[in-house]
């Protein structure tokens, strides 16, 4: 672990003193480019006020990540179980993906105001898709030997979904999980651009406006650490939800 | 020699009588199973011998009812039946452990689906992961063991579904032989304890002479029962007996035959 960390440690403190000097060396105005040192000053100055916004951007995630997990979860299981309701949702999900989020935030922010709960929603609508077609294909792809040694000892439909099918759909769900966290940042944060008060992303515009270029800066940092911290508690989660899988990735 | 209706034994705890199977391949008709009859005496061991390829894990499946049949009768301890759906016991050459079960979970399965699990039914697990060498590895998962041990605790996973029947379609195809012959002594071993009556699958003719009671031999494909041979060899056996050595060239004589007719 620390060993594979050495080299882009390394090498992201050379790109930062690199970007240090050439600031100094050709004298970069501060609202064009803000020198590290300038950045790490902001972090310490601003602390509480970056605390306090990605606080609210991560509220957003939390709950839009939530929220579409269990949609999500739900409605996959609701079309592995009636494929009536799999041929009628299935490409209208596949369809509403070409549908960009940033197209519809404006009309979200109209419906669900400045507040919460339009990020909450627009967050939700960006990780809904990956979970969804995840756990369906989960779902699905339980071996059929399995599956019908479940069978041969006359286990019901309901022992089989819980004794097989979930479990082997476990994977694919958290498989899922992973990328939906890893974009839930971009429905969060185009909600607060689009109209917000709060939060990271409408910290960044307002900084940008009034050319604090350090602060935007900063929020990007707490930005990238809030993601990355997100992403490994869901890691962590699936090696506590699934303990048999470390002993598979060994072999 | 071969066996019709008229002379299969009252005593039979599993009867096939002319099974018939074929599958419909880009319109035309595909025979697998031509017609098989066959019988097994409750607490005998009976091993099925064919060719690769000819139909033995149709037949299989066919009996335990994950494939329809197009015909022929199916009786179990005497009662004619549809299929063995939830009677026999049936072990592949996939373990089929699920990784996400400790070995104990995994072989108390039967159990656990029939919802009989209990201070017994637990005791008995643990005795019988014992006997195999699988002590000391109730809580461990799948993935931690060997080929030959997970395969040692499909087998006591299979025993506890607790039927009277076992059909174990080439159990121990995907093991070494080193492991395999001890797979197979552990087999036997139990088989003697449990008296269960047993359909082994295999193109192993040194593993059915070794095992069984009476052997079936199925012809190449479509199958149909081209002999049925007693293994009158008192056990433990030996491969170097002279009894054993020649039935096993005959055997081999009657198998090569069928394998020549695939490729001619």
């Amino acid at each position: 672990m620390t060993k594979r960390l050495l080299y882009p440690a390394i090498l992201l403190t050379l790109f930062v003193i690199f970007w240090e000097l050439m600031v100094w060396q050709f004298q970069v105005p501060r609202y064009i480019l803000p020198a590290p040192s300038r950045i790490l000053q902001t972090l310490t100055l601003q602390q509480s006020l970056l605390l306090h916004h990605t606080f609210i951007t991560l509220k957003e995630i939390i709950a839009g990540f939530l929220l579409a997990f269990v949609v999500g979860v739900g409605l996959a299981f609701l079309m592995f179980q009636f494929p009536v309701l799999e041929k009628s949702f299935y490409p209208i999900v596949i369809g509403s993906q070409t549908i960009p989020v940033f197209a519809i935030a404006p009309l979200l922010v109209l419906w669900f105001g400045y507040g919460l709960s339009s990020k909450v929603v627009m967050a939700a609508l960006i990780v809904f898709f990956p979970i969804v077609v995840n756990t369906l294909d989960g779902l699905k792809g339980a071996d059929a030997d399995s599956v019908n040694l479940l069978r041969i000892l006359r286990a019901n439909r309901w022992q089989i979904l819980w004794k097989v099918r979930v479990p082997s759909a476990l994977p694919f769900v958290f498989s899922g999980c992973k990328i939906g966290i890893s974009v839930s940042t971009i429905g969060a944060i185009i909600g607060e651009w689009v109209g917000s008060k709060e939060g990271l992303g409408y910290l960044m515009l307002h900084a940008n406006a009034q050319l604090q270029i350090s602060l935007i800066f900063a929020s990007l940092l707490y930005l990238t650490v809030l993601g990355v911290g997100l992403f490994y508690l869901v890691v962590f989660m699936e090696r506590w939800v699934m303990p048999w899988k470390r002993f598979s990735e060994a072999r | 020699m071969r066996k019709t209706e008229a002379s299969l034994p009252r005593d039979s705890e599993l009867s096939l009588r002319e099974i018939k199977k074929s599958y419909s391949k880009d319109g035309s008709s595909l025979p697998v199973l031509l017609d098989i009859s066959l019988f097994a005496r409750q607490g005998e061991f009976i091993s099925i011998l064919g060719p690769s390829g000819c139909g033995k894990s149709t037949l299989f499946n066919v009996v335990v009812g994950l494939i329809q049949r197009d015909g022929g009768i199916i009786s179990i301890e005497y009662r004619e039946v549809e299929n063995g759906l939830g009677d026999v016991a049936y072990m592949q050459q996939k373990d089929l452990l699920f990784p996400w079960r400790t070995i104990l979970q995994n072989v108390l399965l039967g159990p656990e689906i029939s919802r009989s699990v209990n201070k017994g039914t637990q005791r008995e697990a643990v005795d019988l992961m014992n006997r195999v060498g699988l002590k000391g590895f109730e809580g461990n998962y799948p993935d931690e063991l060997s080929i030959g041990m997970r395969q040692r605790a499909a087998l006591v996973r299979t025993l506890l579904f607790q039927k009277d029947i076992l059909l174990l379609d080439e159990p121990f195809g995907a093991l070494d032989a080193m492991t395999r012959s001890v797979m197979q002594r552990i087999l036997l071993d139990l088989w003697m304890d449990y008296r269960k009556t047993i359909l082994l699958v295999t193109h192993d003719i040194e593993e059915a002479l070794l095992l069984s009671d009476r052997i079936y031999v199925l012809t190449a494909r479509p199958a149909t029962v081209k002999e049925e041979i007693s293994v009158d060899i008192a056990r433990p056996r030996k491969v170097t007996d002279s009894s054993f050595v020649d039935l096993k060239g005959i055997l081999l004589d009657m198998l090569q035959g069928e394998i020549e007719r695939v490729f001619t």
